[in-house]
């Protein structure tokens, strides 16, 4: 790599990949409740859509577990469909 | 084989009150008729709702928690279907971590009223 010029005073600070953890396996959660909107709202963005599994770091049998609760909270309107930017202020 | 379901329904917003506890009333009825037996009940009233449902931007909403035969189940919904009043309800199949997590919450709800009452 030829020598770009830039020269960085501080070395660039790279996130270190810290280790994604799956927090229902962590807290030993097993039932996640489709009323409890204050909870569901971490896993929606601010469009209000599901956050995938790559960004949450939960594992492929919460996931569904959450993205069915999520549904069933949309049906009963507790939670929106496409909301705009309600980031946690339910 | 007796299964646990719970039921939330949202009844229109325009019903007046004894209206609205007619319609649960009627529910709780029809579950009683039918020999189920009704582990839990909550009224959560009058919400605001995420997105209009019917023109509607707020409902009453009612939750049903029973044990009930597998095929009563169809009964009861068409019944919710037909209700005018009712724009919108959900049954949903409780496994056992579902019931432990309903009876936890309960038993926590109970212990923070008595607290309040002492």
């Amino acid at each position: 790599m030829e020598n770009t010029g830039i020269k960085f005073l501080t070395p660039v600070a790279v996130d270190v990949r810290r280790k994604k953890y799956c927090r229902f396996k962590k807290l030993g959660i097993k039932y996640i409740d489709y009323k409890d909107a204050s909870y569901l709202f971490r896993f929606v963005n601010d469009q209000g859509r599901i956050l995938p599994r790559r960004l949450t770091g939960t594992s492929l049998k919460y996931q569904k577990k959450v993205a069915q609760a999520i549904k069933r909270a949309r049906h009963i309107a507790i939670m929106p469909f496409v909301g705009d930017n309600l980031k946690d202020n339910k | 084989m007796v299964n646990q379901y719970e039921a939330v329904f949202i009844m229109t917003p325009v019903l007046s009150d004894e209206q609205m506890k007619e319609t649960v009333g009627k529910f709780e009825q029809l579950l009683r008729d039918s020999g189920c037996e009704i582990v839990h009940q909550e009224n959560w009233g009058m919400r605001t709702l995420a997105y209009p449902i019917k023109k509607k931007s707020s409902g009453f909403y009612h939750l049903f928690e029973f044990k009930a035969e597998g095929s009563f189940v169809r009964e009861f919904e068409l019944q919710l279907k037909r209700d005018e009043r009712i724009i919108r309800y959900l049954t949903v199949h409780l496994d056992k971590y579902a019931i432990e997590y309903n009876q936890k919450r309960r038993h926590t709800k109970e212990q923070n009223n008595n607290e309040k009452q002492q």
